[in-house]
């Protein structure tokens, strides 16, 4: 608990109070780092028939902020396993940096999971409770080769990490993750991230589970991760606010089908599909007023 | 002034852990609600916002304890009074409940109706099941929910439709005060506002007094409340009326709060937002002076040692802080 404080009281002195989420980038002309034709995947179960991802089609490129939008079972979730390669689609390809994915086996599976990394919802569930902090670490630096590094030099990547994350590495040390508070353990995440140093990362939902003050702190790190380092950042979420203030793209999501994607701007400042138009009306607003007359008393 | 349905007078209830540790989660907390009004309570997860709708029902069971303070409905002292007589006396005629995960607050293998019929029966055990089946009839018709839904299953409704059930249920005694934990969180954004447009007809029909709105969604809080109260570490730290709230906040961590509402609206997007580091204080040990000291950017060297009393500021407004109001004001304005 002692150190926890500390470790607060060393934020309070040091963090810059504002953030800014507004760093968009013109992408248009930066090479294609994941797309896919066709995307399909059809799931069956106990007769039933199910099509999560319907025939979908995306560019996703290099140093691209893309959020996936979509209501609860429209597919966000089926779509994200495949773009880790968790699941494999019925149908239609998924190409990475321009050539056709192979996961195949097992060892070209491993080969692609270099290039991709996801952070989940709950950061509690994110972490193996036997390991300490320091393995998780280490883990990362072995896995991009830096094994026979130098012990000092392992520390000095970890604390760097750590730093990118404010956090501490030296209070860090020898505990086990479930000390953390949640963003804490959430920011240990994006550490594990920065020393990985993917090309894509893969975020779903990262923030729900966090609370509004730090929520600000969390996006901004993953904002960092994208103008430091480059990489693709994947943003799934379901809060169509938070999407429009962070990503440089958005694709809107319904039933399995993109129904409308382009910069976050056009998306939802100017929405062309309808289901966009009532996901943008739905939800409530502060300047503009919320308008409850929409709905219908026995919708459903 | 309209009539005060709720009255609460320096609450405290705490939470015993398995290691007799007690934990203060509503600390002196004060509030009022006038008939017809909606409060709002803001605060980040573990703040002692459901705790203090627990502790609102009068309703206490291990492992939280009803420590100290009064609870007047409607001229009704309710604290103190033993579960059973709360159970048949105080809840669904003065206070009602509205859980956050409806899916799981029904028992999955009896009918709806029963349910209704549980609460009436509870209240008054001489009722005709028919006079409940017509009561029930009647108010889902007037709620423009389907008829059907009393002959069917918790798992044959969808989630909306369960939220919207279990609110029926709660409140088909027409209670004085409705207590709605975050009824809406588990919802899509549609489906959330169907639920919203239900809680907003009844309060105009009157079939609920007064409402205690929780949530951490404070786009949601300004639409649906008249005022919102923020809570930090188990205590009131500013309350006002909700448009206040939102773009006139005093404390600093309300300011924070207000200030990290993120809305799909043009020309928010560059909107710069305040980021609190670090993590709420500990209530096992709570500090001893400002409980947000530790993360206050404009703490002074007092604020950690001297204790905050609640202060009226203006009409309606309160707030919990060593600096003055005019004082924050001018920082705030400095800083923009």
């Amino acid at each position: 608990m002692q150190v926890k404080n500390e470790d607060i009281i060393m934020q309070a002195n040091k963090e810059t109070p504002t953030v800014s989420l507004d760093r968009r980038h013109d992408v248009s002309k930066n090479p294609l780092c994941l797309s896919g034709k066709g995307v399909t995947r059809e799931f069956h179960a106990g007769g039933t028939h199910t099509i999560a991802v319907n025939n979908v089609d995306f560019e996703f490129r290099e140093g691209e902020l893309v959020s996936i939008v979509g209501e609860s079972g429209s597919g966000k979730t089926t779509l994200s396993k495949m773009l880790l390669g968790l699941l494999q689609p019925t149908s239609g390809d998924i190409y990475f940096r321009g050539k056709k994915r192979d996961i195949s086996s097992g060892r070209k599976k491993k080969e692609y999971w270099k290039n991709i990394q996801a952070i989940f919802q709950d950061p509690f569930s994110s972490f193996n409770v036997f390991n300490k902090i320091d393995t998780v670490l280490l883990d990362c630096i072995n896995m991009t080769g830096g094994k026979n590094l130098p012990a000092d030099k392992k520390v000095e990547l970890m604390t760097e990490a750590c730093s990118f994350v404010n956090l501490k590495f030296a209070e860090l040390t020898n505990k086990y993750p479930f000390e953390l508070s949640g963003g804490q353990m959430q920011r240990l995440m994006i550490a594990r991230i920065f020393l990985l140093k993917p090309k894509i990362l893969l975020a779903d939902e990262p923030t729900s589970m966090i609370d509004a003050c730090s929520r600000a702190t969390i996006l901004d790190m993953l904002l960092n991760l994208r103008d430091e380092i480059g990489m693709t950042v994947i943003f799934i979420t379901h809060d169509i606010g938070l999407a429009y203030y962070i990503s440089d793209t958005v694709y809107i999501m319904e039933h399995g089908k993109f129904v409308e994607h382009g910069s976050a701007d056009e998306v939802i400042l100017t929405p062309k599909a309808p289901y966009t138009k009532r996901l943008i009306s739905d939800v409530p607003k502060i300047h503009e007023p919320w308008d409850l007359s929409t709905v219908s008393g026995s919708a459903e | 002034m309209g009539k005060v349905m709720l009255e609460v007078r320096e609450l405290t209830t705490k939470y015993v852990t398995r290691f007799r540790e007690d934990v203060y989660a509503v600390d002196h907390v004060s509030l009022s609600i006038e008939e017809g009004k909606s409060l709002g309570i803001a605060g980040e997860s573990g703040c002692g916002k459901s705790t203090l709708a627990l502790s609102l029902m009068g309703y206490y069971f291990p492992p939280l304890h009803y420590m100290s303070g009064e609870i007047i409905v409607d001229g009704k002292n309710i604290s103190g009074l033993d579960p059973d007589t709360v159970r048949k006396k105080v809840l669904g005629t003065d206070v009602a409940y509205i859980p956050q995960a409806a899916m799981n607050a029904l028992n999955p293998t009896r009918k709806i109706s029963a349910f209704i019929q549980d609460v009436i029966l509870a209240h008054d055990p001489k009722a005709n099941k028919k006079d409940i089946r017509d009561m029930a009839e009647k108010r889902f018709e007037e709620l423009h929910l389907p008829k059907e839904a009393l002959d069917k299953h918790a798992v044959e409704l969808s989630g909306g439709m369960k939220q919207r059930v279990v609110i029926a249920v709660s409140t088909i005694l027409s209670p004085k005060v409705l207590i709605a934990d975050e009824p809406s969180s588990a919802l899509d954004v549609t489906s959330q506002k169907v639920v919203i447009k239900m809680l907003r007809d009844m309060m105009d029909r009157g079939f609920i007094r007064s409402m205690i709105f929780i949530t951490h969604e404070l786009p949601l809080l300004y639409n649906v409340t008249d005022d919102i109260m923020v809570m930090y570490a188990g205590q009131i730290v500013e309350r006002g009326s909700a448009k206040e709230m939102v773009f006139d906040p005093v404390h600093p961590y309300s300011r924070g709060l207000m200030r990290s509402i993120l809305v799909p609206e043009d020309g928010t997007r560059n909107n710069k937002l305040i980021a609190i580091p670090g993590t709420p204080p500990n209530l096992k040990h709570p500090p001893e002076g400002c409980r947000f000291a530790e993360r206050c950017k404009y703490a002074m060297p007092s604020c950690r040692y001297n204790s905050m009393p609640i202060i009226d500021f203006a009409p309606g407004r309160q707030y919990r802080c060593g600096h003055s109001v005019s004082h924050l004001r001018e920082v705030y304005a400095s800083e923009e």
